[in-house]
């Protein structure tokens, strides 16, 4: 199993500020000091080192909160360490997120010269009365300016838009869109707009606010994305993301195909194998009561376990019926340590084939496009 | 052992809400039972669910010591009633206990329904009455307006009501004095043998089972050999004691006393309420005449949600019976339910509060089908049979004729709102029997069938009537009626668990109703959904659910299964609290909610 790729995720828990939709481990704190959350990082990686020793890295991925807020300098040690920890593929593939101010793309030939060769960027609407509404910092044309940076100093490049934003019809999204593959490079992330309990969003349409775009709506505008990009000859390989061939993330693959990954920094998750057994690792969300575990103990791990049997299906089922390619039925046999087709129930299992919401064939199963579009009711009709 | 001069039982018994249970506060506080520190609103109403809905659902009792102006110190043994009618069988019981009644009357509001229905049941006990105007604080009190009420709609004396605010404790000595100058003191002979009667028992989780009586002759002591006459069951009695309102044990109880006995009980069928707890040393010859048994007019099957919860359910039940004996359950099964339950009940408030009880003080998730009444059916082979579950409708070709139980009901209502209460009735069948005024109020008695009023009745007439109209009703006989079974499909399967018996000429709008709300309570699901309403095989009403379009997670959350996973185990969650029939699944919320006919 350690033949597998590994892939680092490293987590920057901080912004400027909180965006009124965002629910992922990120907290606006004044004068973070970034020489300690280095050392800090440096040690978490250390230890993860000795979590999952003797592989071979091929990704490193820079999440957040907003990791373009890092010191350029921290993240080219965080790299440069994982090179000495750990083999690296000579084709390491090294994303980190970022926010498309003034600001941040001014760090970028930094960055790059750190070694981060891919860059996602949050640009999220292309309309500045949306950016307000999305509390972004940014503006339209900031964006765009950060893009054509982007473009200068990363060979790879992707930027992430929010869709079926309220008030937003299918005609005025089809011609965002069409602006957006203008700019687009390789690689696009296109998320549909979830409003999630704890964020101010939540609050605000539950006290009807805001309303989102109906099922019907939201369900064209997810349909006319799909077909839009096929065309541009940028398919969806996964539910939100599309890529010209060969051009897919790989970090996020990774965790698409439930192969193993460390996580470093607050809230990190990790997946890896240890022995013939999967271990799941959390670390403590809370940016301070990390950095302090992780100053006392060398890490920050609030939770370790070992995935199992059903769970272990059912993560695996999750995260690979949202690929287009579906599960390879070998390589799911490989880590879960049965096939995908024979851990189901086949009673369950078709009716969702008869009904073309799934497909089996000789090495894979997968979700059809209309069943990766229902994917929680067909998870639902599966396994829950 | 108190003389029997100086003791005075009373129920204290009203229309819903005219302030019972606030009056029975007051008391305890003037006695001293309670101090004005320990003291709170609706002291009596012990369970959470009566304190959250403000109503009373088990009558209570409370010994309180009153030391009058006559120099003497009374026993006062203290009965709290509910007054909602589908709790009457808890009111009827506390009057078969007690000599005297207080009859409060909301002095804002007048006589209504259940004002009439108790102060009947009061005088059919030989109850000594005292009419208490409550709520004189109130500006929109008019004493005078509803003492004549009292007398000519009640047709009581009015000449020494006595006139109270329950809340702020004007009159409230003076009521004390009447009581015990007016009321009776109990009869009875300490030597003869041991008569008790069996009023109520419940299940405490500290004590056991309580079990509540109302001595007549002789004496019951701790330690003695009591039998429970018809339960033909004999037992130790552990404690003997009264409500003071905290249990209190007391050496014995003798003549005219109420209080509670604990005799290690096991078998919950020993404690029939109604019968007569002798000595078994030297047994009475007769029983007392104790209660009609209570019937159930309404039934409906009470199902897990999670099916390993049949025997749970089952347990809980039996505890529940135990402190509520007027309601009634047998094991069924159902195709779309699986193993659970059906249950009789007074009328539907009474199956809510049962519902919610089980959910809350056992813990458990319920599905809940349509309620239902008992037809007589009468078959073509001359043999005839009980109907309580419409899933047990025979085969129409060997039914020769049908009957459904009628009502008499009774509504008092402000007369603006007459005309709309008159065509509700007539909308659901019924026959107007007498229209008469008082004041600016209407009486109007009414038979219904009783099909026609457990279907939502009551909530129309109090929407309709923006909460003024008072509703009381009693059983009043079987009619032969055309009777059919209206069946609901579900991508052509049957659901027994939504079918119901329906007259005729009302099956096509029932159906077509039971459809429209179905379809809104279905929610969209992979596949397309029929809903069909149909009378033996003909459809006579249909809806389609159209497949859902787009149901996912479109966020990225890296590598954190653990959110994805969330999503699941609520769906796995959800899932239980599913039925399954065919591909489709519908939630069981539809199942209770389907049933709520009109009242969108
Ligand atoms: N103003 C005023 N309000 C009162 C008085 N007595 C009772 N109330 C109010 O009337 C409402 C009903 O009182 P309860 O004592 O719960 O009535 P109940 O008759 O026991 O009701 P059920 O047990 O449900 O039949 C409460 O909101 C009381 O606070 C009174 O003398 N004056
Ligand atoms: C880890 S997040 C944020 C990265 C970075 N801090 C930023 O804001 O650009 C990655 C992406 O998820 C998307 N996202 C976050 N919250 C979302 C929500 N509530 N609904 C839809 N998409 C969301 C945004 O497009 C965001 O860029
Ligand atoms: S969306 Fe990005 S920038 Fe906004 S709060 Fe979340 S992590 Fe920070
Ligand atoms: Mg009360």
């Amino acid at each position: 199993m350690s033949a597998a790729p590994l892939g680092v995720y490293v987590h920057w828990p901080f912004c400027k500020s909180k965006c009124p939709y965002c629910d992922f481990n990120s907290h606006v704190r004044e004068g973070v000091e970034q020489a300690r959350w280095r050392a800090a990082l440096l040690r978490e990686l250390e230890h993860a080192a000795r979590e999952a020793p003797g592989r071979r890295i091929e990704t490193m991925f820079f999440g957040g909160g907003t990791p373009s807020l890092m010191e350029p300098a921290t993240v080219a040690a965080l790299i440069a360490r994982a090179r000495q920890l750990w083999d690296t593929a000579p084709e390491i593939e090294i994303t980190l997120e970022a926010n498309p101010t003034s600001v941040e793309a001014g760090r970028f030939a930094a960055l790059a010269e750190a070694g981060v060769n891919r860059v996602s960027l949050g640009v999220q609407a292309l309309e500045t009365a949306s950016l307000k509404f999305l509390g972004r910092e940014h503006s339209a044309d900031e964006a765009l300016e950060a893009l054509a940076t982007a473009r200068r100093h990363f060979a790879r490049h992707s930027f992430d838009l929010i869709y079926a934003r309220p008030g937003q019809t299918p005609e005025a999204w089809a011609a965002e869109l069409e602006r957006a593959l203008a700019l687009a490079g390789e690689h696009l992330s296109l998320y549909q707009l979830t409003i999630e309990r704890g964020t101010r969003f939540f609050t605000d349409h539950a006290r009807g606010g805001f309303a989102l775009p109906d099922e019907e709506a939201s369900a064209a505008m997810f349909e006319q994305t799909q077909a839009r990009l096929e065309r541009a000859g940028m398919p969806a390989y996964e539910i939100s993301n599309h890529a010209r061939p060969g051009a897919a993330c790989r970090h996020n693959l990774i965790y698409w195909r439930y192969q193993d990954y460390v996580g470093i920094g607050p809230g990190a998750h990790g997946r890896f194998a240890v022995g013939n057994a999967k271990q799941a690792t959390r670390r403590a969300s809370g940016p301070e009561a990390w950095l302090e575990a992780v100053e006392r103990d060398g890490h920050g791990t609030a939770e370790t376990s070992t995935v199992e049997g059903q769970d272990l299906v059912e993560e695996a089922l999750m995260m690979g019926l949202r690929l287009a390619d579906g599960i390879d039925r070998a390589t799911f046999a490989s880590v879960a340590g049965t096939d995908p087709v024979e851990a189901l129930d086949a009673a369950r299992l078709e009716p969702l084939v008869r009904a073309g919401f799934l497909e089996i064939d000789a090495t894979h199963l997968r979700a059809t496009s209309a069943g990766r579009q229902r994917l929680n009711a067909l998870l639902e009709r599966l396994i829950a | 052992m108190t003389d029997l001069s100086l003791i005075r039982n009373f129920s204290i018994i009203a229309h819903i809400d005219h302030g019972k249970s606030t009056l029975a506060d007051r008391l305890l506080l003037a006695c001293g039972a309670v101090t004005e520190r320990e003291f709170h609103d609706q002291m009596l109403d012990s369970m959470d669910i009566e304190r959250e809905r403000g109503i009373t659902i088990k009558a209570q009792t409370v010994r309180l010591n009153y030391p009058a102006q006559d120099g003497k110190t009374y026993v006062l043994n203290l009965m709290d009633t509910p007054g909602h009618v589908d709790f009457a069988y808890e009111v009827s019981r506390s009057l078969a206990a007690c000599e005297g009644s207080l009859l409060v009357v909301d002095a804002s509001q007048g006589v209504e329904a259940q004002t009439l229905a108790n102060a009947y049941h009061a005088i059919d006990a030989n109850h000594e009455i005292i009419p208490v105007l409550n709520k004189i604080d109130l500006p929109s009190a008019e004493p005078e307006r509803v003492c004549r009420e009292i007398e000519d709609v009640v047709g009581i004396d009015t000449s020494e009501a006595v006139k109270v605010s329950a809340k702020t404790g004007i009159g409230i000595d003076d009521l004390l004095e009447a009581m015990v100058k007016r009321l009776p003191p109990p009869k009875g002979d300490r030597d003869a043998p041991l008569k008790a009667l069996l009023v109520d028992s419940w299940y405490d989780p500290y004590l056991g089972v309580v079990t509540l009586v109302r001595v007549q002759d002789g004496v019951l002591r701790k330690g003695m050999k009591i039998r429970m006459m018809a339960a033909a069951a004999a037992y130790d009695l552990d404690k003997v004691g009264v409500f003071k309102p905290k249990p209190t044990d007391v050496p014995e109880l003798g003549p005219g006393e109420i209080g509670f006995i604990i005799a290690g009980i096991k078998t919950i069928a020993d404690c029939k309420v109604g019968d007569t707890i002798t000595d078994d040393r030297k047994p009475a010859t007769e029983m007392l005449s104790g209660f009609k048994p209570s019937v159930p007019v309404v039934f409906c099957g009470l199902f897990p949600a999670d099916a390993a919860e049949f025997e749970t359910l089952r347990e809980s039940l039996s505890k529940l019976r135990l402190n509520d004996s007027s309601f009634h359950f047998e094991a069924e099964t159902s195709a779309a339910l699986g193993f659970g339950f059906r249950c009789g009940f007074l009328g539907l408030l009474h199956l809510e509060i049962v519902q919610e009880r089980l959910e809350r003080e056992f813990n458990l998730d319920l599905v809940t089908t349509a309620p239902s009444v008992v037809y007589k059916v009468k078959m073509v082979d001359g043999t005839s049979m009980e109907l309580h579950n419409p899933a047990d409708y025979p085969d129409p070709m060997k039914i020769e004729s049908m009957e459904e139980p009628w009502i008499k009901a009774t509504i008092i209502t402000p007369d603006e709102h007459l005309g709309s209460v008159l065509t509700l009735c007539q909308e659901r069948r019924g026959q107007q029997i007498e229209l008469t005024y008082a004041g600016t109020r209407a009486m109007a008695v009414y038979r219904l069938p009783l099909n026609e009023v457990v279907f939502d009745f009551y909530d129309r007439l109090k929407s309709m009537t923006r909460g003024y109209a008072s509703f009381d009703y009693e059983m009043d006989g079987y009619e032969e009626s055309e009777l059919v079974k209206l069946a609901i499909l579900v991508n052509a399967e049957p659901v027994d668990a939504l079918s119901m018996i329906v007259h005729k000429n009302a099956a096509e709008s029932r159906g077509r109703q039971l459809c429209e709300r179905l379809k809104d309570l279905i929610p969209r699901q992979l596949f397309k959904i029929a809903i069909q309403a149909a009378i033996g095989g003909r459809v006579i009403a249909r809806e389609t659910i159209s497949p859902m379009r787009k149901d996912v997670l479109a966020k990225c959350y890296g590598g954190d299964i653990s959110r994805k996973k969330k999503l699941l185990e609520k769906q796995k969650k959800g899932k239980k609290r599913m039925r399954q029939i065919g591909e489709v699944e519908i939630p069981q919320s539809a199942f209770i909610a389907a049933l709520k006919m009109d009242s969108r």
